[in-house]
C-alpha cells in the first residue's frame, strides 16, 4: 500500500464540515469536499458531518446523492457519520419530522436505530469524558442536540453514555452521537484513518 | 494556518473542561451549536405552517416571530417578543432548531424564550429596543444568541458580551440586499486591517473599535470572528444568498424574502441549495429559473433615518 496517498471526502452540503477537514489534514490526509456525485471518484473514506440531517437529507435527494454514496461503500469505501451524519447511517431514524409521517430518508448502512435529539434542546446539550472501547484514555465529547442509538444489530457498541449507545462501528462503518470535530482530540479521526488504510489493504 | 486554527480550538477547550467553569463549558457547547448552522439558510416564519414548509425545504433553523420585518415596517407600532403560544406551537411542529427574537435589551423576554425551550435567541434590531444604552449581558443565559452588526467594534461587542453566533444587520424587510453586502464588507474588511497591523498597535486598534482587546487579539491571530458569522438583512434570492456566501460568511437568514415571495415553497428549496452550491453557477443558473415574483422590496435610499432598523444597536 506504499505510494499512493490516502483521500477522504467530507460531505460538504451543510455543517461542520471544514472542522473534518482540519483535522484530517493535520494528520496529512489528502480531503475532497463532497457536494455532487462526481465527487466521490477516487475517495478511499468519506465522512458525513455534524449540522441538521434533514437539511442534508434534503439536498441528497436533490443531487440523487444517496445511491453514489451507497455504492461507494458497497465498493469498499469506509463511512463515518458524526451527529447528524450518523443519523443519515442508521437503518432506522426516530423523531423525525411530523409532517413527513415520521418518516426520514437515510443510507441504512449502519445496523441500529438512531433516535434524533435523544438527549433534549439545546439548553440539555452537554460535554462529557466518555469512555470508548480500544482508547486509552477518556475521550472528550460535545453532545450537541444529539442523538442515541438503539436496536444496535450487528454493530459494536463502543461507548455509552447514561446507558444510550453513542458510538458504533459496523465493519467500515463508524457512526458517533457526539462530535470529535469540535475538541481538536485527534484520536478518533485516527481511528478512521486506520479503517480507511485497512480497506487499502483488502483492496490491494 | 489550518493547524493553527486547530491547536487554537484544543486550547480553548482544554481550558474549558479542565476548570470547573460552567460558563466557559457552555458557551463551547453554545460556539460549536452555532458551527452546525454553516452552509445553512435560517428561515423568518410566522405560523406552524411555514415553519414546515422551512423545514421541507431543508431549512437548518426557523425563526419564530409574529410579524416579519416587512410587515413591522407596513404596520409601525412597538414590535415585541411574540406570543408564547405561537412560539410553542412552532417547537411542536417541527424537529429543526426554533430561534425567536428579543428586544435589544430585553432582560427578561430572553428570560422567558429560555424557560419556553427556545433553541437560539436572537437579541434584535428588527423588534422596537428596550434599552436604548445597554445589550443583555448574553452570559449569564444557558442559551445561545446571536446578535446583528454593521462594523468589526459592534460584532466583538456582542461577542465580549457572549453571543455565540454574529450576523450582519442589513435592512430587514426590503428585499434590498445592499446594506448585508455593506455589513459584510466591513466587517470583513476590519479584520483584514486588524490582521496587518503589528501587535504593539492592537491596543490602541481596540480602542478606536471600542471592542474588548482580548478579542482583538483572538481576530488579529486568526484572522476571523472567534465565532460563526452569518448573512442577514434583505437577502431575497438564491443569487442573494449565494453572494453573500462568496463574500465570505459562512450562512444566511432569510427573513421577508421567502414568505412574501409569489412561491415560498420553491423559493426556500432553491435558496437552500444555492447556499450550498454558491461556488458552482451551472447550479446556480438551474435553480434561480422560473421562481415566480421575488418580494417587491425597498429602494433603501428612500427610507427616513428613523425607518433604518440597522442603526439601532450600540
Amino acid at each position: 500500500m506504499a505510494g499512493k496517498p490516502l483521500r477522504i471526502g467530507v460531505l460538504a452540503l451543510q455543517g461542520a464540515f471544514r472542522e473534518h477537514r482540519r483535522l484530517l489534514e493535520s494528520l496529512a490526509i489528502t480531503v475532497q469536499e463532497v457536494r455532487l456525485p462526481a465527487d466521490l471518484a477516487g475517495l478511499d473514506g468519506l465522512i458525513l458531518p455534524g449540522g441538521e440531517s434533514t437539511t442534508m437529507a434534503r439536498l441528497l435527494t436533490g443531487y440523487a446523492l444517496w445511491e453514489p454514496i451507497r455504492a461507494f461503500y458497497m465498493e469498499g469505501g469506509a463511512i463515518w457519520g458524526t451527529c447528524a451524519g450518523a443519523i443519515l447511517l442508521a437503518r432506522e431514524v426516530r423523531g423525525a419530522p411530523p409532517q413527513f409521517g415520521g418518516q426520514q430518508d437515510s443510507l441504512k448502512l449502519l445496523d441500529a436505530t438512531v433516535q434524533r435529539n435523544a438527549f433534549g434542546r439545546q439548553i440539555n446539550s452537554f460535554a462529557a469524558q466518555l469512555l470508548v472501547q480500544g482508547l486509552d484514555a477518556p475521550f472528550p465529547a460535545v453532545f450537541i442536540r444529539a442523538p442515541a442509538f438503539s436496536e444496535v444489530g450487528t454493530a459494536t457498541v463502543l461507548a455509552e453514555w447514561e446507558g444510550q449507545a453513542v458510538l458504533l462501528r459496523q465493519d467500515r462503518v463508524l457512526a458517533t452521537a457526539f462530535h470529535p470535530e469540535l475538541t481538536g482530540d485527534v484520536r478518533l479521526h485516527e481511528y478512521f484513518v486506520a479503517l480507511v488504510s485497512r480497506r487499502e489493504i483488502v483492496a490491494n | 494556518m489550518f493547524l493553527a486554527l486547530s491547536v487554537g480550538a484544543v486550547v480553548a477547550y482544554a481550558r474549558c473542561m479542565s476548570e470547573s467553569n460552567p460558563t466557559a463549558a457552555q458557551s463551547h457547547l453554545n460556539f460549536g451549536f452555532a458551527e452546525m448552522f454553516k452552509g445553512g439558510v435560517i428561515m423568518d416564519v410566522v405560523t406552524a405552517d411555514q415553519a414546515r414548509i422551512a423545514e421541507a425545504a431543508g431549512a437548518t433553523a426557523v425563526m419564530a416571530l409574529e410579524r416579519v420585518p416587512a410587515d413591522i415596517r407596513v404596520d409601525g407600532g412597538v414590535a415585541r417578543m411574540s406570543d408564547p403560544k405561537m412560539i410553542k406551537e412552532i417547537i411542536a411542529a417541527v424537529t429543526i432548531p426554533v430561534m425567536a427574537k428579543v428586544r435589544i435589551g430585553h432582560i427578561v423576554e430572553a428570560q422567558i424564550l429560555q424557560a419556553l425551550g427556545v433553541d437560539f435567541i436572537d437579541e434584535s434590531e428588527v423588534l422596537t429596543p428596550a434599552d436604548e444604552q445597554f445589550h443583555i449581558l448574553k452570559t449569564e443565559f444557558k442559551v445561545p444568541f446571536v446578535c446583528g452588526a454593521k462594523n468589526l467594534g459592534e460584532a466583538l461587542r456582542r461577542v465580549g458580551e457572549g453571543a455565540s453566533m454574529i450576523r450582519t444587520k442589513g435592512e430587514a424587510g426590503t428585499g434590498n440586499v445592499v446594506e448585508a453586502v455593506r455589513h459584510a464588507r466591513t466587517v470583513l474588511g476590519d479584520i483584514r486591517a486588524v490582521q496587518a497591523r503589528p501587535a504593539e498597535e492592537l491596543m490602541t486598534v481596540a480602542r478606536d473599535l471600542q471592542a474588548p482587546y482580548e478579542l482583538v487579539k483572538s481576530v488579529h491571530q486568526n484572522g476571523k470572528l472567534p465565532v460563526v458569522n452569518f448573512a442577514a438583512g434583505g437577502i431575497a434570492t438564491p443569487a442573494d444568498a449565494a453572494l453573500m456566501m462568496v463574500l465570505g460568511l459562512d450562512g444566511v437568514f432569510v427573513g421577508s424574502g421567502i414568505f412574501k415571495s409569489d412561491n415560498p415553497e420553491r423559493r426556500a428549496q432553491a435558496i437552500v441549495k444555492a447556499v450550498t452550491h454558491f461556488q458552482n453557477a451551472e447550479v446556480l443558473a438551474e435553480i434561480s429559473e422560473d421562481l415566480g415574483a421575488p418580494m417587491t422590496g425597498i429602494n433603501i435610499d428612500e427610507l427616513i433615518p428613523a425607518e433604518r432598523l440597522a442603526s439601532r444597536g450600540w
